[in-house]
């Protein structure tokens, strides 16, 4: 064994860490969500152990929803990075075509493979579990409306990562949405966030649609005033992200990060 | 004058890529850019296809300001090919060109494909993934993408970078071809003189972000007293001068 070439291979990869601050941040990240994500789940439990009590299938569909919006979120951002890997980043930016025309054939092919990819999930649920998110109703429609434009807003907030810091930032999108579960109070109602986090949450769309799933699932109410302002909260971040993105692509073309892409 | 390049900066933080270079294009004409490697070729056909936003200067396109054209507009009359630029590797060779066929905005593109594939003759691995390919069919592919809109302004970087002789000849031959049958403006960066001289009507020579010299190939060969292009090429990117 030569230490020396250990120390060689070893340092090979903390330069490259050590290079790239997205890398670092991924480090840090992923426990960090986790302990948050689950702590909150320990204690809604501890402190409420009968609340999902004769409520057959709100954690899963909470789980389905929170995938659609997952997916929805991951399509954009993979349908971007597919363009980096293959080098074709330069093409497509040369190619006759505005920025929101890119923009919308994201975000409209984004639905294709966010349906590919969870359709068989819900129907599997549906024998095996006796799990419908079709139990939620024409309400449904409009929460996957609100988490469909959220999930895409999070795509492009990346997206402009990817334009602004290169491939690098490649980590950001699959994490991207794990950051935001612990706020989105997916799994236990609000009431659980300290109070300081509660103010943060209540500015995610999230909160208000995974707090109208449980009301529809358990109280057998629909709240629309929530939908709207769910939908309202979503739209309002969608153009932020629109805008975001815009700043990225006149950025990028400033530093000159558009030819270079995939490299 | 067709495109003009007027003091042309491109600043990166705090290096300066381009430095107020200043050049024109006749229109139906090609022009070799050539230069040492980091010599700034990259980023000035960057700018001209506005991928790059310059620091200063100016591009005009028949007396106009490439600003002052809507991105589609002008991008569409534009295309570029470089073996450093790929396609979907995932994609068969007719569902690429298909895609940028559609990009462009061609009409009757089943024909327009069939005439450039036959004529590049791309037609036997058309069904093929354009990832499985070699690199000489590679760049055809990338060539027809980049014929495909009939550019009037077609940017070629090193369009026979790692080809074989044969494959080289034939993709040379073939722009040889095209140019004298179709109105196109060619700026062509390479680093093969051969090249250069067989397809240019006369050059550019960059070092260091600046152009130090241009003219026709004879006329360079001639002024700085060597027997052909490459040595030329080798006196000027060595020299410290202008010229």
């Amino acid at each position: 064994m030569n230490f020396n070439k250990i120390y060689a291979l070893g340092l090979r990869h903390l330069y490259l860490v050590m290079n790239s601050f997205p890398r670092v941040l991924d480090l840090i990240y992923w426990p960090t969500v986790q302990i948050f994500l689950w702590g909150f789940i320990s204690k809604f439990f501890t402190l409420n152990s009968e609340y999902y009590n004769n409520t057959v299938g709100v954690i899963l569909t909470a789980a389905i929803l929170y995938d659609f919006l997952f997916r929805a979120s991951i399509s954009f951002n993979m349908m971007f990075l597919e363009e980096i890997w293959s080098r074709n980043f330069t093409n497509l930016f040369i190619a006759p075509i505005k920025i929101r025309e890119i923009i919308a054939a994201l975000t409209l092919t984004a639905i294709i493979r966010t349906l590919i990819g969870l359709v068989p999930a819900v129907i599997i649920a549906i024998p095996l579990f006796g799990v419908s998110v079709l139990h939620l109703g024409l309400p449904l429609i409009f929460l996957l409306i609100g988490l469909y434009l959220f999930g895409i807003t999070l795509g492009l907030l990346v997206t402009s990562g990817l334009l602004r810091y290169g491939p690098s930032f490649e980590n950001i999108a699959w994490a991207s949405l794990f950051f935001l579960a612990p706020l989105g109070c997916i799994y236990y109602p609000i009431d659980i966030l300290p109070d300081f986090l509660q103010i943060i949450a209540k500015g995610l769309p999230l909160v208000h649609i995974f707090e109208e799933m449980r009301n529809i699932l358990i109280n057998n109410s629909v709240n629309y005033f929530n939908i709207f302002k769910s939908i309202s909260i979503s739209v309002v971040y969608f153009i932020f992200g629109v805008i975001v993105f815009y700043f990225s692509y006149f950025g990028a073309k400033k530093r000159g990060t558009l030819i270079n892409m995939g490299e | 004058m067709f495109i003009k390049i007027k003091n042309l900066s491109k600043i990166y933080n705090k290096y300066l890529a381009v430095d107020k270079i200043n050049f024109h294009l006749e229109k139906n004409k090609t022009i070799g850019l050539l230069g040492p490697n980091g010599c700034g070729k990259t980023t000035t056909i960057g700018m001209m296809l506005g991928l790059v936003t310059p620091s200063s200067g100016e591009i005009l396109i028949e007396n106009k300001n490439l600003n002052s054209f809507g991105r589609d507009e002008i991008l569409k009359r534009f295309n570029f090919a470089s073996p450093y630029v790929e396609l979907p590797k995932k994609l068969t060779v007719r569902q690429n060109l298909e895609i940028y066929g559609r990009l462009y905005g061609i009409k009757d593109l089943k024909k327009r494909i069939n005439e450039i594939s036959n004529d590049l003759e791309i037609k036997e691995f058309f069904e093929r993934k354009t990832g499985e390919l070699s690199s000489g069919q590679k760049n055809r592919v990338s060539l027809a993408k980049s014929l495909i809109n009939k550019p009037e302004i077609l940017l070629l970087d090193e369009p026979t970078a790692s080809l074989d002789p044969d494959i080289g000849d034939f993709i040379r031959g073939y722009i040889q071809e095209y140019k004298s049958k179709n109105k196109v403006t060619v700026l062509l960066a390479s680093h093969n003189m051969n090249e250069v001289e067989r397809l240019c009507d006369s050059i550019i020579m960059m070092r260091k972000g600046k152009i130090i010299d241009k003219g026709t190939c004879n006329n360079l060969i001639e002024k700085h007293g060597r027997n052909n292009l490459e040595e030329t090429f080798l006196k000027l990117a060595r020299s410290k001068d202008e010229f």
